[in-house]
């Protein structure tokens, strides 16, 4: 019984396959692919090995853009967020970069690295430090006072104080931060390989309709793409139930 | 058991002449300013404080009392005068000197035993658990021991707040108003828990509170202080023993006496 509501979710997306494929295969086929036309694409990008390929290529930039910006944007964040003098002197510049699109570094991004793997990867490295940082920021400045008292008073060095305090007190909202931003990064990622690279899943979706309108291929480079993206949320939505990182204040 | 008792009792009624001062405010000034408005909030405290001797600090809320705690377990630092411990002047806060925040102070992504344990980092691993099953034991929390702070009652992560500040074997405790967010029965128990520690254990504690029955139920002194900037008012010693007989006329009169006092301050 368990099992069968468990299905429910399952039983819907199958329920939704179904009237699409009879709401695209009545000849209209040509605007848009039948789930059936999408699984072929899927079996024959597979069995070309170009499938595992591409999504390799594209978990290759998202985990250095991305991890790059874990490393760098969070000792930063957390820095600029414990020294309120630094956070006023960078906040006005942090807000004026908010606003641009990581897309509209695009053509900056191909001028410094050229087409290939570097410009994709800065890209998404862009795209995700802001947001990392703007979280550490804030996750700094919500830590209640009493904890950092109460870590002063029994004691604790500089760096007991970060490790022991500063660092489980973050943690919750961090966490949050970092599995948002890998959405966005996954976003990007795609948008990047449209233009400044020739692999990936969002290179086979310019591509499969620039050589030859192949647009069942387009929808199951869509299709994988969804796919990775909620496997990568699941994973991080994982590492916010560990028990000692899941408490709130 | 009785021994503590009559022991306590003697301590109470000799009073402060006998021992040896542990804490030594002088002079102590603060003012705050915030967009160019200055604000006095103490105004030339003094005031010792005996070793071993039970103390509550005694005003209306927002009177300073709490500011006065601060500077004295040395989080804040005064504006004008000094505090002093052991003769030696106050600089910072110091493991032998804890403060007690309300149970907001507890770690909530430590466990029960982690938050007791967590000033004991320097101690060799086997004393450091002994000293944690002993304390664990002494505020009641047996069976608590791996559960975090957000499965506990308020009056639970309170104990374990004064477990974990006991558990480092301080000289003093400063505690700040640490039962007003407790409903009234549990706060009654935690009184009585205090006490009991206080006796067993010996410590200076000095008690911030705006409740005035606390006041005279808890302390050998209870220093009643004027709305801000706030001025020591009165000191009324409290020369009933424990354990104290709530309704005796002993207890109404000092009660009743101070209830004068915080009247009186106002009435200006």
């Amino acid at each position: 019984m368990k099992f069968l509501v468990r299905l429910r979710p399952f039983f819907f997306i199958l329920l939704l396959l179904v009237l699409w494929q009879f709401a695209a295969s009545g000849g209209h086929d040509h605007l848009f692919p039948t789930p059936v036309q999408v699984g072929a694409g899927l079996v024959e990008l597979f069995s070309q090995g170009l499938l595992a390929k591409y999504i390799i290529a594209s978990l290759f930039r998202v985990t250095w853009g991305f991890g790059l910006a874990v490393l760098t944007a969070i000792p930063a964040g957390l820095t600029i967020g414990w020294n309120r003098r630094l956070e006023m002197a960078l906040n006005p510049l942090l807000q004026l970069l908010r606003p641009i699109s990581p897309l509209a570094w695009i053509p900056i991004s191909i001028l410094w690295f050229g087409v290939g793997d570097m410009a994709a990867i800065f890209l998404i490295f862009l795209a995700s430090f802001l947001p990392l940082t703007l979280t550490a920021i804030s996750a700094v400045e919500s830590i209640p006072p009493v904890f950092v008292n109460a870590g002063r008073n029994f004691g604790l060095g500089s760096w007991e104080l970060v490790w022991r305090v500063l660092y489980p007190s973050v943690m919750p909202r961090l966490i949050i931060g970092i599995r948002i931003t890998l959405g966005i990064a996954w976003l990007v990622v795609v948008a990047a390989e449209m233009i400044a690279v020739n692999s990936g899943l969002g290179f086979l979706i310019v591509d499969a309709r620039n050589a030859g309108n192949r647009y069942d291929l387009v929808v199951a480079g869509m299709v994988t793409i969804g796919c990775i993206g909620l496997l990568l949320d699941t994973g991080m939505r994982s590492l916010e139930k560990i028990r000692s990182l899941r408490w709130t204040y | 058991m009785t021994g503590t008792k009559s022991g306590s009792a003697v301590s109470t009624h000799s009073a402060t002449a006998a021992r040896p001062t542990k804490l030594r405010a002088s002079g102590i000034n603060k003012t705050f300013s915030r967009d160019g408005v200055v604000t006095p909030v103490l105004e030339n405290v003094n005031l010792e404080v005996g070793e071993g001797e039970f103390l509550c600090l005694l005003g209306p809320s927002g009177c300073g009392k709490s500011t006065l705690l601060n500077i004295m377990a040395g989080f804040l630092d005064p504006t004008a005068g000094t505090v002093t411990v052991d003769g030696k002047p106050v600089e910072g806060p110091d493991p032998r000197r804890i403060f007690v925040f309300q149970e907001r102070g507890v770690f909530p992504w430590l466990t029960v035993e982690g938050n007791i344990g967590f000033g004991l980092f320097r101690l060799p691993k086997a004393e450091r658990e002994r000293r944690i099953a002993h304390y664990v034991q002494m505020v009641g929390l047996q069976g608590f021991e791996k559960a975090y702070p957000q499965e506990l009652s308020g009056g639970m992560k309170q104990r374990v707040e004064v477990a974990r500040a006991l558990a480092v074997d301080p000289d003093m405790l400063f505690l700040d108003e640490p039962f007003g967010a407790l409903d009234s029965i549990t706060r009654l128990i935690m009184r009585r828990e205090l006490l009991r520690i206080w006796q067993a254990e010996r410590k200076t504690i000095i008690f911030v509170t705006h409740d005035i029955e606390e006041a005279v139920q808890l302390s050998d002194r209870v220093v009643v202080m004027s709305t801000r900037p706030a001025t020591i008012q009165t000191i009324v010693e409290i020369d009933i023993p424990h354990p104290r007989d709530l309704s005796s006329a002993r207890y109404l009169e000092l009660r009743d006496g101070i209830f004068d006092q915080i009247g009186l301050a106002h009435k200006i």
